[in-house]
């Protein structure tokens, strides 16, 4: 059948069942039955220490076929799925299906438990390092499933997702389960996809490497979630963990990129007193948040608050007083470790306050611009984040398709040609994020504006931008870099573009045989 | 027989670059290429320097190129170094 944008998805997915068509962007409404796990009873005087992940096996009566989950905050430098999975495998447990919210190439060893029967399901935002190619090139019998942040969480309040262990990397933890991702060896800042994890799977382990006297102040989650702490020797590898400062591009095409995006923000007519703004920690998105904190402070305009995945970039905004509030999903750097533990302003969300789509109204619904990133855009302003135009897996959804669709303005920065390819084509060979949510291309050869935003194409030619249509960006970096051989992938599916709302976008294929 | 004098190379692996190395051949124009994007344009960058090292009258050479993401002009230039710098006969136009 044909989705709403024109991808032909199977009604039926072996591995996966009966497959629900993308709509539209707002289309699907949620089934109202949500889900919840048992209730539990603890008695005073029990306790939750354990010293071994193998007794915590043998405690929870971890089997075989179970659902365990995940969450990346420790990103490459991640050491408790790896850690998790081999005891598994040690006790002979087979069929497990995994819900890691990111997968990285530190993440490798995963490779090996599902050759071996281990794990058998995957969900994830996306996969980067040896996983991605391996899965592009049919590791598993069964698609992967790929989420948004804002889609997982809503998966799992309708029990689409239902976990039975969520296994939570703790940078510190006390002995009755309280967390926080503030400090330790480990130390990691917010613990925001892990929450809706704590509350709604079946049983919850806290894993640490850093157990400290009770209690625990500030935890971010709190002991009547948790049932079980384990200790391990290190729960992952600090230079993986957080960069060092992040810094902007230094590449000129990339700060002109940058500098016109954030013109692109003035001439919306949105920068003013209550702006709101979301930027990934790409070079180009970061300097135009640079550009953005300078436009701001010249015409002292006091915004309301930044979103997102955390840089000390955007600290340093908060702190120079440009916003009211930094909303922090996930912290990137050192600073954004430190800055979430002493700014009272700077605070750790949930991926169901950021992004969910299915609540009474996520803070993605409250931003005016979002900038991203695209690894190809089409003509119909479609965009993929997930693969590369090789079809293979390499990146991540992320919160890309759900701030796109809550920001008031979204705007794509890339450059028009990467390593001969043009970004601009007609037709993404995934699609990620539909085209109805994104309003703004900006290039090194100028801007595209979505023809459903003719408000914003008048102003930006007003302010002198050099506006241009897609098509006439496709033909210039056509011109360029040349026509390049067609490829699309025909073998089996490998994976599942799940949007948002829990419908199916697109789905990814092995190179055909 | 019509080759160049030594081996020489010109280029770089920075992203959007290609590495051409060039050295004295005896069995045709023999072009080892490796490019991150050969799916996408591995014959137009092959069809790039078999046409330019044939339009100066090469017939027998070993090449080889490691692609980055390389424009046809870039490719186009560092092909001309590596073979000047090997001694090849000069074209005057660059090729």
């Amino acid at each position: 059948m044909i989705n709403a944008i024109g991808r032909d998805i199977p009604e039926y997915i072996d591995g996966f069942g009966p497959v629900r068509p993308f709509r539209g962007a707002f289309a699907a409404v949620p089934d109202p039955a949500a889900y919840a796990p048992p209730l539990k009873a603890t008695k005073p005087g029990h306790r939750k220490l354990v010293s071994t992940l193998e007794d915590l096996f043998k405690h929870l009566r971890i089997e075989s076929g179970m659902t365990l989950s995940f969450h990346h905050h420790l990103r490459n430098g991640d050491a408790v799925p790896n850690l998790v999975l081999d005891t598994a495998a040690k006790l002979g447990l087979r069929d497990l299906s995994i819900s890691l919210t990111g997968v990285f190439a530190v993440h490798a060893p995963l490779i090996e438990h599902i050759k071996n029967g281990v794990v058998t399901s995957l969900r994830s935002s996306g996969l980067y390092g040896p996983l991605a190619a391996a899965v592009s090139g049919g590791l598993l019998a069964k698609p992967v499933l790929l989420h948004s942040h804002g889609g997982r969480p809503r998966a799992l309040k309708s029990g689409e997702l239902k976990v039975d262990i969520a296994f939570i990397a703790a940078p510190a933890a006390d002995s009755s389960g309280n967390i926080s991702g503030l400090v330790g060896p480990a130390a990691c800042g917010s613990l925001g996809y892990a929450f809706s994890d704590a509350d709604r799977a079946k049983a919850v382990v806290a894993v640490t490497d850093n157990l400290v006297d009770y209690p625990l102040i500030p935890a971010s989650i709190t002991q009547n979630k948790v049932d079980y702490v384990v200790r391990v020797d290190s729960i992952g590898d600090p230079k993986g963990i957080v960069s060092g400062t992040t810094r902007i591009t230094k590449d000129p095409v990339g700060l002109n990129i940058a500098e016109t995006a954030a013109r692109v923000i003035e001439a919306s007519g949105l920068l003013k007193d209550g702006f709101s703004f979301q930027t990934g920690a790409g070079g180009a998105s970061l300097a135009t948040a640079h550009y953005v904190s300078r436009m701001m402070e010249k015409n002292k305009i006091a915004g309301s608050f930044a979103l997102g995945g955390v840089t000390g970039y955007l600290v340093d905004m908060l702190e120079k007083g440009l916003f009211k509030a930094l909303y922090d999903v996930q912290s990137f750097d050192l600073e954004s470790v430190q800055s979430l533990g002493r700014n009272q302003n700077h605070i750790e969300v949930s991926a169901d306050l950021y992004a969910n789509p299915f609540n009474a109204g996520s803070l993605v619904n409250n931003l005016d611009v979002v900038i991203l990133g695209a690894t190809e855009i089409d003509t119909d302003f479609n965009v993929n984040v997930i693969t590369g135009s090789d079809g293979v897996i390499m990146g991540a959804s992320g919160g890309h398709p759900d701030t796109a669709a809550g920001a008031k303005m979204t705007v794509i920065v890339t450059n028009l040609l990467r390593s001969r390819q043009s970004i601009v084509v007609d037709r993404v060979i995934t699609a990620t994020t539909p085209g109805e949510t994104v309003d703004v291309l900006v290039t090194e050869y100028g801007l595209a504006v979505n023809p459903a935003r003719p408000d914003l194409k008048e102003r930006f030619a007003d302010a002198g931008l050099n506006v241009r249509d897609i098509h006439e960006l496709k033909r210039l970096a056509r011109n360029m870099a040349g026509r390049p051989a067609k490829i699309e992938p025909g073998g089996r599916i490998v994976a599942l573009v799940e949007y948002r709302d829990g419908t199916i976008i697109d789905v990814v294929r092995a190179e055909s045989r | 027989m019509v080759s160049v004098l030594k081996a020489a190379q010109a280029g770089t692996l920075e992203s959007n670059d290609i590495m051409i190395i060039v050295e004295p051949g005896a069995n045709g124009i023999a072009l080892d290429l490796e490019s991150i994007v050969k799916k996408q344009f591995g014959a137009a960058i092959s069809r790039t320097i078999v046409e330019a090292v044939m339009g100066r009258g090469i017939t027998d050479i070993n090449i080889k190129a490691i692609d980055k993401g390389a424009l046809d002009y870039t490719i186009q230039a560092r092909l001309a170094t590596a073979l000047s710098r090997a001694g090849a006969a000069p074209t005057g136009k660059v090729c």
